[in-house]
């Protein structure tokens, strides 16, 4: 398709230009901030922080460079459990969200034509209304007083409320919920594209039903598995909300020890440490999902 | 449509209203069009033929304005259309994937032309049904292009096309996306359209039966270059090459060289036949030259009992099929090569119904084999 | 269907059940007049009532919508022309580059582009004085440019579709490529504009984490105030502000994404 101006130079430039300027300015440019503010250390006053260059013999600026902000966190047990935690929650509620959205995007393949954009449509809806209202509709049903417990209770079934917010188990609940669409779309996706007479002919061949689901069924779908379980993995790995609200000062995660270091201490340099290192964590399995991406194009 | 246009000429001293003058187009390391010189006639139905990559399309899209030429000159009734865009040359194509607009109308799709000609809103009405009317698409104006059926649709493209009244109409494999009966009738009706409304037709095909059907004349492309032009009958009749033998229908080749040549008609000694083979002369080749000889299945005679005829091959029958209105045979000379004929019902009864494993003669009148020297 | 297909099926009811439930939940109780909302003890609005007469939340929803238009509109603009430009972009390497600078924002931590955008902000105006102070025009910033990586994912499928014989076809007609663009491209591209325009409008009254980062005071945005408000634990009004955001955001997606799905089919070839 051609864009106005297609033969005209400025509108050209000006069509790459505007948006690449952007995204320098305000995604790449930050980056290399908060990477610059990693290795200063934390003072009173504004900015709060040690500037980078100070004033050297010569005409150039010296660097006053720290790595004391890595080497605390790599020292102190709260911020190497933070990671871990972050990354043992994230795997774990990828992995269960696995197990209930391959059924959903499995029927979501099989049903009527007609019905399934509607129902298409019930599974992309909850992602587009607010994420911050529906982890905070778990929280109020959570509660010790929360309607889960009352119902519990009313019944007779226990004696006293469970412990069911400010959990891990909470947590592990608010991710699935939040990400699930993340996980049925691609597994659809996939599946939807699949030659069931595949399961005919495996069956032909003397496959019973649930032989020919794990031999052929299963690793066709592995691009869109692998797809959600990253779909859900790397947004849970730096979440906030989730935490804050449902996990409580128990559950250990980088988002919200990053937050307080920030919101609480004033520490950015600590801070923009402890980002960089997310960004680590995250661009590994980022990496990997875009090359899945650029293999899967090819494939098509 | 214009009344005022010429009627259909084919060849002729008029001048043409296409020249096409060292035409190349590159893309890559592949030349699409390599130094193309041809010129088509006013109101000609000309085909553009040739197998899938042998750059019919680059060239139709290239009188259309919509690839630039690395070298080589483009003139319209005259006008050289170098660095014209496509928006300005007094072309219009018909596109394979008819590329209708999606979110119009058929009325705004055929409008669209004239919109962009700034022209009065009644005059646009008034012949964007007189267009739609032309094509028997009058009652669908109202439709959206997913609305309509794969042959409606090419009607609306077309209409599109020619509401424009241009010089020239471009046709990029009008009938490829229509079923096969849509097909036949979709042909003969482009046929009489262009004799209504008089205007220039540039068709691509890969279909040789669909370009003798159509064409006034034919241009065969093959490698970015023009193979042969000529019309469909000298092109299947008289073939130049080998290649444009194959490419229109099927053919017995016998290579060979000249031993003689007496009153037009030569004699060759073919070692694949296995003897010596009487063709027409091409009047070029002289003794000792080597050619092939072309000989098509419906002109070969076949008989079981030995003919008069001196050059008579023996043969043995092989498959044989019945196709209806004919039978298709392949007969073994004893060189090992294969012959294939085509006989009518009457001819196969005349030949004393042969069967497989039978011992059969063939030959042909000279001057129905063609001598090839490429 | 077969007995086979039960299990699937079943979970399928599940999943519904486990998206929308929680929501559902939290709608009724809304109406809850008891302050203790686990409690029933009758049906009531009067949690609306305080909802209305609340001014704090008032300029905070209205701010959000001025941000979330405001980056929205920007978002679906710079979008649409990075989704050109990519298009192209011919050399492999520079179109790698652009697309993962593009796509950055969905994939980094929201807590990094919130804290990078600070410091950012906080450098920019010590070393040139803009952006004066922080706030509504930070937040708004901040939202174009994740706004715009989720604006060129829609539109740029949108635009992948697309059969280039058409813009041929409005050439070939007569139209120059601005008329082309104006007439074909534009009216084509329209439903995935409208699309990208929606996601960076909900997304952005969404944002809690980057906002709370590059705001300044006196300009809280409705997550802002809401966050801040659960944090210490359940309250009634939120429940109604919760309902009435929901059935918006719901309603103005449902009739967006019927409408889109009709247009789909409509050009579908």
């Amino acid at each position: 398709m051609t864009a106005p101006g297609g033969r005209t130079g400025a509108t050209r430039k000006l069509v790459l230009g505007l948006p690449l300027g952007w995204m320098l300015l305000f995604t790449l440019l930050p980056a290399l901030v908060v990477l610059a503010i990693s290795f200063t250390e934390k003072r009173r006053g504004a900015p709060p922080f040690t500037p980078l260059l100070v004033p050297g013999e010569g005409l150039l600026p010296e660097l006053n460079a720290s790595g004391d902000n890595y080497a605390l966190i790599f020292s102190d047990w709260l911020y190497i459990q933070a990671f871990a935690g972050s990354i043992r929650i994230a795997a774990v509620s990828a992995l269960i969200t696995l197990l209930i959205a391959y059924p959903m995007a499995y029927a979501l393949a099989r049903v009527r034509e007609g019905v399934r954009t509607p129902l298409l449509i019930l599974v992309v809806l909850p992602f587009w209304t607010s994420f911050l209202i529906r982890v905070y509709a778990w929280s109020s049903l959570l509660n010790s007083n929360g309607l889960i417990n009352s119902l519990l209770l009313d019944a007779g079934l226990i004696a006293e409320p469970l412990p069911l917010l400010n959990t891990e188990f909470a947590v592990h609940l608010g991710i699935v919920y939040s990400y699930l669409p993340f996980m049925v779309l691609p597994i659809y996706a996939v599946l939807e594209r699949m030659d069931w007479t595949l399961l005919d002919a495996a069956s032909d061949l003397g496959a019973r039903p649930a032989r020919a689901f794990f031999r052929v069924t299963l690793p066709l779908s592995m691009p869109g598995i692998v797809a959600g379980l990253l779909l859900v993995f790397i947004p849970a790995l730096g979440e906030v909300i989730i935490p804050e609200l449902l996990g409580g000062s128990h559950t250990l995660m980088v988002g919200p020890v990053l937050w307080n270091e920030f919101f609480g201490n004033n520490d950015w340099p600590l801070a923009a440490a402890l980002a960089m290192l997310l960004l680590v964590a995250v661009l590994l399995p980022a990496a990997l999902i875009y090359r899945l991406a650029r293999r899967t194009e090819v494939a098509t | 449509m214009d009344a005022d246009q010429d009627r259909p000429l084919t060849g002729g001293d008029a001048p043409p209203i296409i020249r096409i003058r060292g035409v190349t187009r590159r893309f890559g390391g592949t030349t699409a069009l390599d130094s193309v010189d041809l010129d088509i006639g006013r109101g000609e139905f000309f085909c553009l033929l040739g197998a899938s990559g042998s750059g019919k399309t680059t060239l139709l899209r290239a009188i259309a304005g919509l690839e630039t030429l690395d070298s080589g000159h483009i003139l319209v009734d005259g006008e050289d259309m170098t660095g014209w865009p496509a928006y300005r040359r007094p072309v219009n194509m018909m596109f394979q994937s008819y590329a209708l607009f999606p979110h119009l109308t058929v009325e705004k799709n055929v409008a669209f032309g004239l919109q962009e000609e700034r022209r009065p809103r009644d005059e646009i009405r008034d012949r964007v049904q007189a267009t739609l009317d032309l094509l028997e698409m009058g009652a669908l104006g109202g439709r959206k292009p997913h609305q309509l059926s794969g042959g409606q649709r090419q009607r609306v493209a077309l209409a599109r096309a020619l509401v424009k009244r241009p010089k020239i109409l471009l046709l990029d494999e009008p009938l490829a996306a229509l079923d096969k009966k849509l097909r036949e009738r979709a042909q003969a009706e482009l046929v009489s359209l262009r004799e209504r409304i008089g205007i220039t037709f540039v068709v691509v095909t890969h279909d040789q039966e669909e370009a003798i059907g159509m064409a006034s004349r034919i241009a065969l492309m093959r490698d970015g270059k023009l193979v042969q032009i000529g019309e469909p009958r000298d092109l299947y009749d008289a073939p130049c090459s080998r290649y444009v033998a194959d490419f229109f229908g099927a053919a017995n080749l016998f290579a060979g060289t000249v031993a003689g040549i007496t009153a037009g008609i030569a004699t060759v000694d073919s070692g694949e036949a296995g003897s010596d083979l009487p063709a027409l002369c091409d009047g070029q080749s002289a003794t000792g030259a080597a050619v092939t000889v072309m000989v098509r299945p419906e002109h070969i005679r076949l008989s079981r009992q030995r003919p008069a005829q001196s050059s008579a091959l023996a043969a043995r029958v092989g498959a044989l099929a019945f196709l209806g209105n004919s039978y298709a045979c392949e007969l073994t000379l004893p060189t090992g090569k294969i012959v294939r004929v085509r006989l009518s019902p009457l001819e196969f009864e005349a030949a004393g119904r042969p069967a497989q494993g039978d011992e059969a003669h063939l030959w042909w009148e000279p001057k129905v084999a063609r001598m090839l020297s490429q | 269907m077969t007995r086979r297909a039960l299990f699937p099926l079943s979970m399928l009811a599940f999943g519904y059940a486990f998206l929308y439930l929680p929501i559902a939940v939290l709608m009724v109780y809304s109406f809850n007049d008891n302050r203790l909302v686990a409690v029933w003890s009758g049906f009531s609005t009067r949690w609306y009532g305080e909802l209305f007469r609340n001014a704090q939340i008032g300029d905070a929803l209205w701010l959000s919508l001025r941000v979330a238009a405001v980056s929205a509109t920007a978002s679906v603009l710079l979008g649409t022309m990075a989704a050109f430009a990519m298009q192209r972009i011919r050399r492999a390497t520079g179109r790698g580059a652009f697309e993962a600078l593009a796509m950055a924002p969905l994939i980094l931590p929201e807590v990094l582009t919130g804290l990078s955008l600070l410091m950012l902000f906080v450098m920019l105006s010590e070393a040139i004085g803009w952006p004066a102070g922080r706030g509504a025009t930070t937040i708004t910033l901040a939202h174009i440019t994740f706004g715009t990586a989720y604006a060129i994912v829609v539109i740029r499928a949108r635009l992948s579709q697309f059969d280039p014989r058409l813009a041929e076809a409005a050439a070939d007609l007569g139209a120059t490529p601005w008329r082309t663009f104006l007439r074909v491209t534009l009216p084509l591209l329209a439903p995935a504009m409208l699309a990208a325009w929606l996601l960076a409008f909900t997304l952005s009254l969404d944002d809690v984490v980057i906002a709370s980062f590059v705001t300044g005071p006196g300009a809280s945005t409705l997550p802002i105030v809401i966050f801040s408000s659960v944090r210490l634990g359940v309250s009634p009004q939120i429940n109604a502000l919760a309902t009435l955001l929901v059935l918006g955001v719901a309603v103005l997606i449902a009739t967006a994404m019927l409408m889109l799905w009709r247009a789909e089919r409509r050009s579908a070839p």
